[in-house]
């Protein structure tokens, strides 16, 4: 787009006020702008920036992985190995136990609440931090010392809307930005070419129909809509509109494309409007990101060693194991915040076969995915975050047989586990009671949790606020202590 | 400025407002006279009032820096504040000490104030400590229309308090905008839309003095004035199509919609249009149309899911209608204060849940208990609709008593069949039968109770045990074979018949099991890679007995399986159909269970496995020789009526003559028409007071559960009072807001109409008047238009004209060519107005103008939502189970006013969404506007956008008298940006329209693809290739900053 002269002058009298007079402040334009302030910072940065100026504390993750366990895993199945449950197997859940704590809808008014051990899965000790791992994840097993689990995750919400909501925004009402969204906002991307904070969504295998997402677990809520997730589809265009629709290939494209900008750059001589100066540069950068995301997308040049470590699934798009090596490329190229969400983990009823199906879809791809960004050196500045919105009931939901049972949802304790940039390898967190129920040490509440990944990336939980109705609003709301046990 | 360079670190998009809003102060310039609103209040609320507060809570040394009484007070020998003293102001003396114990405030709360600052509150404190309330609370008075120096510019008072401003500054307007740019801009402010040809050429041929109000009034009587002013209204009120929560079931409110747009169209006063919304129901002799109106506040979101403790949902939408309530006229959320006493605003959390309480007696639950609509329900029966009703309700008695008259020679008909029936039934098929379990005995060694059942006794299954049988039965994907059984089920679900799988082997097998009320059938390999599921579509019945068979013919694809209930082939829906491997499992087959799961609660009898693919009317037999011999060998005395029913109901459609099956089933058909009338009569969400009113409590820490003292209604005391005779009660609280002393209502509303046309508000927080929102640029402006508006008996065509024939609305916004400073440069936000409004549209406006320009737009008001393009695959990402397709609309509602696309909270329309539109689950007065690559490849390679660019290549190519090229590229400006293509302008598109034409000429299948991008046909008369370059000529043009902006 060099052919074109830019009459600059009236710009640069803009950009000094931007970015003069308002020290600091990225102004209109850049505040306009999600991927493409080059036009206003060409020369600082070959990617976005964020409103800080700079992190409030040394980086220790450039960006993060998460692998949102949407539904709600069973921590008992899982990682919050229990031996007194195949004892008490069958037994009601002690009064002393439950509490006075609320139940879901579903068992509040269920007569029985029997103790339903996991029975038919091997919990074994892994690697030199001999961390408790079930069969049910034998390929992450071998990567235990990578891993740092926190058992005595918890929240208040009962129920997936508000709970995932809360997880993703602070809160379990809607209205606010989500963490990927409060992530860009603030220290902005890496890469200029790509979204700052892309979402893969990926079906879950389990019989049990998966629960809905709602766009607003990746929207802006009062932030300016720039900083919203950008959902890359496994089928159609990876981002929506991204085509070019037929009859118009790609040299057409270039050539409507300069018309446009010269159409533009007049429009910009008469009206000295910085938003057309922008609008310009957005639509050379709609151009970049037709070659660019397809390029991002495109798994061809793999090799087939890379397809074995995330399992057979990942040539598959859509699967969550492709979103896996999705994340790992979307990673390489400057990603801020790559959120993936693996549905169906909702078992209410047939946990053991569902739970299974469900395990067999992300064991090996989690495993691949710390064992490739490690071997890419990557793994050191990549925080993963492995989980989702509450673990599960140790007392069964409906009918205990001897094969099959149920969990209802349970925000008291769940297990969740991180890895990678800033956090401590090889550890385990916090700790519940004998029945995997309630917290006995070193509760950590999801404000906790998503100050201590703010924290990872640099970011004060605390200082990275927005005004909305005359309130200085956070990711956190007024709550959130960074775990620093568990930092490196 | 180090202030703002506090704030500019977290919210620089405030920024350049608070410059200009204090431009009087920068650095180290004082202002003359120091005001405690404009100057100090600032200060106090960003690093004092946290602790020296409204909120009890927090404040600390009883000390409460809001309130001019308590700073004055005598504090045992000190003052805060002594009038003309700072040196004796302890204010002053704890900012300016070196004690750290005595600075304030604390060295450790990062809240230092800046040297400037102090400078500010000492000539505040010299200047007489002069305290004000915050100027939102008090009322607005008509303040005097300011003085100019340059008296020949202006048309109304408007532009004198602009001026006023200007000149202070230094600055001088712009001259007036073209007419072109002019009847452009009103329009797309006034309708939305751009002005049509017609409609242009008329403005520009009148040269009457008056010629730009007529189009104003023009404008304000079309009726597509009240269709973009609810547009503003529907982000406000949260209005959408779905729930919202959870599983965002569909909803139906349209009506309230329609109330809306011609609320507006009519120019209902504001304070009417204000109380028929919050409390319509309570006026006396409610309309119809006043209940519709009170559907505002039901339009929050509501939630389904099936474990929500009903009473934390119910609280929340109250809350929810306190915060829009208040956010929409108060210009305020009062969320804050639900939790605690607000930090920087006078409202107590006490005060908010009086204004709870307002809202808290309506008859509703906070669980959703049925689809669609939740009570309390206005039925709205049409004219037509209650014709229909009436007309069907007369034709079921008519047809009952055509078919009783039958009725014995019928029954007579039925003996003499009963008697030989038994005799004559269909045969069973036997052929290929390899299993056959009747369970008269277990076949499995004292597994499971047997009772008695359909036909002798049947095993009962209590949701645990299944009966295993080592059978010879080894089906594969490749073999045909056919399975199934009677059954009466209990409860639950999931609960499998039959199966023969592996749980723990990626459910590997077959199965037929029943699951949300249908039976589902699979062939598994891998679970859900390799698989076929099918599901009926219409549901099984619980708790009595039914049939149900499974064919399969071996072809390893869903369309090979039929699933049978009662004898009957069954509509199926294909859920998977990716089976590839083996379905063949060790595992035993199982009558009751999967492996482990999906256990039956209830009945099964008679199962039947064949080892071939039974005919449809094989089955038919088989279901309805066990049918009947099981309940004619009951005799007639001892049958139950349900048996009864099924006898009768199987003789008449099964084996009667021809005159009774046709009278029986127009019968059926007409009360099935009747039931469907009855239980569809259209409803809108109202608000209803119980009869008894709900007790309101204070929620302490805002919890739904810990209800503290007892509160009852009444609005904030910082505000003015309710009026005297108004009832406590919503229809009280709605003419308190619209009461000629409010202070705050009529400011709001007039400074979101001064949004909508100017880009930005006076005071730019439009959701926050509080303290904590920012300075208004023309504060008397703001006053004298809210009184303006409140004293024209809140007139808002009279308003926006005001406004919209202003001398400053009609300036220019292009640069100045000559001479004097150009404000982008001092004022790039434009908040002094010395240019004209320029900003990108909203959202809807982007897409009805590309649809005007074309002349796709078709201008059909009102009734439900329609659903326009949308990319696949969008609802199925994130719906429950994958399920929900987006079914798109065809012809005309493709082209409906975007106002109109139908909105689901959990996945709004994407191309609405890239240009800021809300998702509408809270209440939004100020979208974002930003400028991003996904708006450009919306406007690039949106389906709509294309086939918007070739409607407008055809118009390009038969409208203009000589189509030229030339001529056909003004054309197209002139309906895009209503001005005519500069030179240069029509060269740049000349030339890209030759190189398309060489482009398509060697590749004419590429033009016909381009061309046939959209569901509306090309124009068959024109050429191919031409169209195509037309078509790329007409993308650029729509996707232009100019045709794209205001």
């Amino acid at each position: 787009m060099n052919h074109i002269s830019y009459n600059n002058n009236i710009t640069d009298l803009a950009r000094r006020q931007f970015f003069g007079q308002a020290a600091g402040g990225i102004g209109t334009v850049a505040l306009a702008t999600l991927f493409n302030p080059q036009v206003a910072r060409a020369d600082k940065t070959k990617g976005t920036p964020g409103i800080l100026e700079k992190t409030h504390f040394p980086q220790r993750a450039k960006r993060v992985i998460s692998l949102f366990m949407h539904g709600g895993p069973s921590q008992v199945e899982l990682f919050d190995y229990k031996p007194l449950l195949k004892e008490l197997r069958g037994t009601e859940l002690p009064p002393s136990v439950r509490g006075t704590q609320r139940l879901t809808g579903m068992t509040s008014k269920q007569k029985s609440l029997p103790i339903s051990a996991p029975g038919q899965f091997t919990f074994k000790q892994y690697g030199q931090s001999g961390s408790w791992i079930s069969d049910l994840m034998p390929n992450l097993a071998k990567v235990a010392d990578d891993i740092c689990f926190i058992k005595s995750l918890n929240t208040e919400a009962i129920n997936h809307d508000p709970a995932v909501t809360l997880f993703q925004t602070g809160h379990q009402q809607p209205g606010r930005p989500s963490i990927g969204a409060w992530a860009s906002y603030g220290i902005g991307s890496e890469n200029a070419d790509l979204p700052a904070f892309t979402v893969l969504i990926s079906q879950g295998s389990a019989a049990r129909p998966a629960d809905p997402l709602y766009t607003r677990l990746w929207g802006t809520g009062f932030l300016p809509s720039n900083y919203q997730g950008v959902n890359f589809r496994s089928s159609g265009d990876p981002v929506l509109y991204l085509s070019n629709p037929p009859g118009i290939d790609s040299s057409t494209r270039r050539r409507m494309l300069d018309g446009l900008s010269q159409l533009n750059q007049k429009g910009y001589e008469s009206f000295g409007d910085p938003e057309i100066k922008t609008r310009i540069a957005q639509f050379e950068m709609a151009y970049r990101m037709q070659s660019s995301v397809p390029e991002l997308t495109d798994l061809s040049g793999e090799t087939d060693q890379t397809f074995k470590m995330y399992g057979e699934e990942s040539r598959k798009p859509g699967t969550f194991a492709a979103n896996c090596l999705l994340a790992r490329r979307l990673a390489e190229r400057g990603t801020r915040f790559i959120q993936l969400y693996h549905r169906g983990w909702d078992q209410h009823y047939n946990l053991p076969s569902d739970i299974r199906l469900q395990a067999q879809d992300v064991d090996r791809a989690c495993a691949g995915l710390i064992s490739d960004l490690k071997q890419r050196g990557l793994l050191d500045e990549t925080l993963i975050v492995w989980g989702g919105e509450f673990g599960r009931t140790v007392y069964s939901q409906g009918k205990l047989t001897a094969t099959d049972y149920g969990r209802d949802h349970h925000g008291r304790c769940f297990t969740m586990w991180l890895a990678g940039g800033g956090i401590k390898p090889g550890i385990s967190y916090g700790v519940t009671d004998d029945f995997s129920y309630n917290v006995a040490e070193k509760p950590v509440h999801v404000h906790d949790l998503n100050a201590t990944i703010l924290r990872c990336l640099g970011i004060e939980h605390k200082r990275l606020t927005f005004k909305f109705q005359g309130r200085e609003f956070r990711l956190t709301d007024v709550h959130g202590v960074v775990v620093k046990e568990i930092l490196s | 400025m180090t202030m703002f360079r506090h704030i500019m670190k977290i919210a620089p998009g405030i920024l350049l407002l608070l410059y200009l809003a204090n431009d009087s102060i920068a650095a180290g310039r004082m202002p003359e006279v120091v005001q405690f609103n404009r100057h100090i209040r600032p200060i106090l609320t960003d690093k004092c009032l946290h602790c020296h507060g409204p909120d009890e809570k927090t404040r600390e040394a009883d000390l409460r820096l809001d309130d001019g009484q308590e700073l004055i007070l005598d504090r045992g020998g000190y003052h805060v504040v002594v009038a003309g003293k700072p040196q004796k102001s302890e204010l002053f003396l704890r900012l300016t000490t070196d004690d750290a114990d005595e600075q304030m405030p604390p060295v450790e709360s990062e809240k230092q104030l800046t040297a400037d600052e102090i400078k500010l509150i000492r000539l505040w404190i010299a200047q007489g400590a002069k305290f004000q309330k915050h100027w939102a609370f008090i009322p607005p008075r008509r303040p005097a229309i300011p003085e100019a120096k340059q008296s020949n510019w202006g048309q109304n008072e408007i532009d004198a308090f602009i001026l006023a401003r200007l000149e202070a500054e230094g600055l001088s307007p712009s001259p007036q905008a073209s007419r072109e740019t002019l009847i452009r801009r009103v329009s797309l402010d006034l309708t939305g839309l751009p002005p049509t040809l017609a409609e242009l050429d008329a403005f520009l041929a009148d040269d009457s003095p008056n010629a730009y109000e007529k189009v104003v009034d023009r404008l304000l009587d079309s009726e597509r004035y009240g269709e973009h002013l609810a547009r503003y209204w529907l982000d406000a009120a949260r209005y959408a199509d779905t729930n919202g929560f959870f599983v965002d079931s569909e909803r139906s409110m349209w009506r309230w919609r329609n109330w809306v747009i011609e609320a507006f169209n009519n120019n209902m006063p504001f304070d009417q249009f204000t109380i028929e919304q919050l409390a319509g129901d309570l006026l006396p002799n409610a309309t119809e149309e006043q209940l519709i109106a009170t559907g505002f506040n039901r339009n929050h979101m509501t939630t389904r899911e099936s474990g929500v403790i009903d009473e934390e949902y119910r609280v929340e939408y109250v809350v929810d209608r306190v915060k829009t309530t208040s956010t929409v006229w108060l210009g305020m959320s009062m969320g804050c204060a639900r939790c605690h006493d607000h930090k920087y605003d006078p409202i107590s959390q006490e005060e908010f849940y009086q204004l709870f309480a307002f809202f808290n007696s309506i008859k509703e639950t906070g669980l959703k208990r049925t689809y669609g609509n939740s009570p309390p329900l206005l039925k709205i029966l049409s004219p037509e609709y209650s014709a229909r009703l009436n007309k069907t309700r007369i034709e079921v008695e008519k047809a009952k008593s055509k078919f009783s008259q039958l009725r014995p020679e019928l029954e007579a008909a039925q003996a003499k069949w009963e008697k030989t029936v038994l005799e004559h039934l269909p045969e069973i098929p036997c052929n290929g039968m390899i299993e056959h379990f009747n369970m008269e005995k277990s076949p499995q060694a004292g597994k499971p109770e047997l009772r008695k059942g359909l036909l002798g006794k049947a095993a009962q299954f209590d949701g645990d045990a299944a009966i295993e049988v080592e059978s010879e039965i080894d089906f594969e994907r490749t073999d045909s074979f056919s399975y199934g059984a009677w059954m009466k089920l209990t409860s639950g679900s999931p609960a499998c018949l039959i199966s023969k799988n592996d749980d723990v082997n990626s459910l590997r097998g077959f199965d037929v099991m029943i699951r949300k009320g249908k039976a589902v059938v699979h062939l598994i390999h891998k679970w859900n890679s390799d698989a076929i599921q099918v599901m009926t579509k219409s549901s099984i019945t619980t708790g009595r007995w039914q049939h149900v068979m499974v064919t399969y013919d071996g072809s390893g694809k869903a369309s090979g399986i039929h699933i049978y209930l009662d004898g009957k082939p069954q509509p199926l829906e294909v859920r998977h159909d990716t089976l590839r491997g083996s379905i063949k499992t060790i595992q035993p087959l199982r009558i009751g269970r999967r492996s482990s799961s999906a256990a039956f609660t209830g009945m099964i009898d008679e199962v039947r496995i064949y080892d071939r693919e039974l005919t449809a009317k094989e089955v038919f037999q088989l279901a309805s020789s066990q049918l009947l011999s099981a309940i004619v060998s009951i005799p007639e005395k001892r049958r139950s009526a349900k048996q009864k029913e099924i006898l009768h109901k199987f003789f008449i459609t099964e084996q009667a003559s021809a005159k009774f099956k046709m009278a029986f089933s127009k019968l059926n058909n007409l009360r099935e028409q009747l039931r469907n009338l009855e239980s569809n009569i259209p409803t809108a969400m109202v608000m209803q007071e119980l009869s008894k009113p709900r007790e309101t409590f204070f929620l302490v820490r805002g919890q739904y559960n810990e209800q503290g003292r007892k509160v009852s209604v009444d609005v904030p005391a910082s505000m003015s009072p309710m009026p005297e005779n108004a009832p406590k009660n919503r229809l009280g609280l709605s003419k308190w807001l619209v009461h000629r002393s409010h202070p705050l209502t009529a400011r709001v509303i007039v400074n979101r109409y001064w949004q909508h046309c100017f880009g930005t508000g006076i005071v730019k927080t439009v959701e926050d008047l509080g303290t904590q929102g920012e300075w208004p640029s023309h504060p008397d402006l703001l006053d004298w238009l809210a009184v303006e508006f409140m004293e024209s008996g809140w007139d808002i065509k009279h308003i926006h004209r005001l406004i919209v024939t202003s001398a400053t609305y009609r300036q220019t916004a292009k640069l100045r060519q000559t001479g004097k400073p150009d404000s982008r440069t001092s004022d790039p936000g434009n908040r002094l107005l010395a240019r004209g409004p320029r900003f990108r549209m909203d959202a809807e406006v982007v897409r009805d103008n590309a649809l005007a320009i074309s002349g796709l737009l078709i201008n059909q008001a009102g009734a439900a939502s329609v659903k326009p393009y949308q990319p696949e695959g969008i609802w199925e990402a994130v719906s429950y189970d994958g399920n929900l397709t987006y079914e798109q609309d065809q012809g005309d509602s493709l082209y409906r006013r975007s106002l109109y696309t139908y909105w689901k909270r959990q996945s709004p329309p994407p191309g609405m969404l890239a240009f800021d539109a809300p998702t509408r689950e809270t209440c939004t007065v100020r979208r974002p506007r930003t400028n991003t690559p996904l708006q450009a490849l919306t406007l690039l390679n949106d389906t709509t956008y294309i086939e918007a660019a070739r409607v407008l290549a055809q118009r390009m190519m038969t409208e203009p008298k000589l189509t030229t090229p030339n001529a056909q590229i003004h054309h197209a400006f002139r309906l895009a940006m209503a001005r005519p293509p500069e030179p240069d302008e029509v060269n740049i598109l000349l030339e890209l329209y030759q190189k398309q034409l060489k482009e398509y000429q060697h590749n004419k299948q590429a033009a016909a693809r381009l061309i046939a991008v959209g569901d509306s046909k090309p124009d068959q008369t024109l050429d191919v290739i031409k169209l195509a370059a037309w078509t790329t000529i007409a993308s650029v043009i729509l996707s232009m900053d100019e045709t794209v902006t205001k």
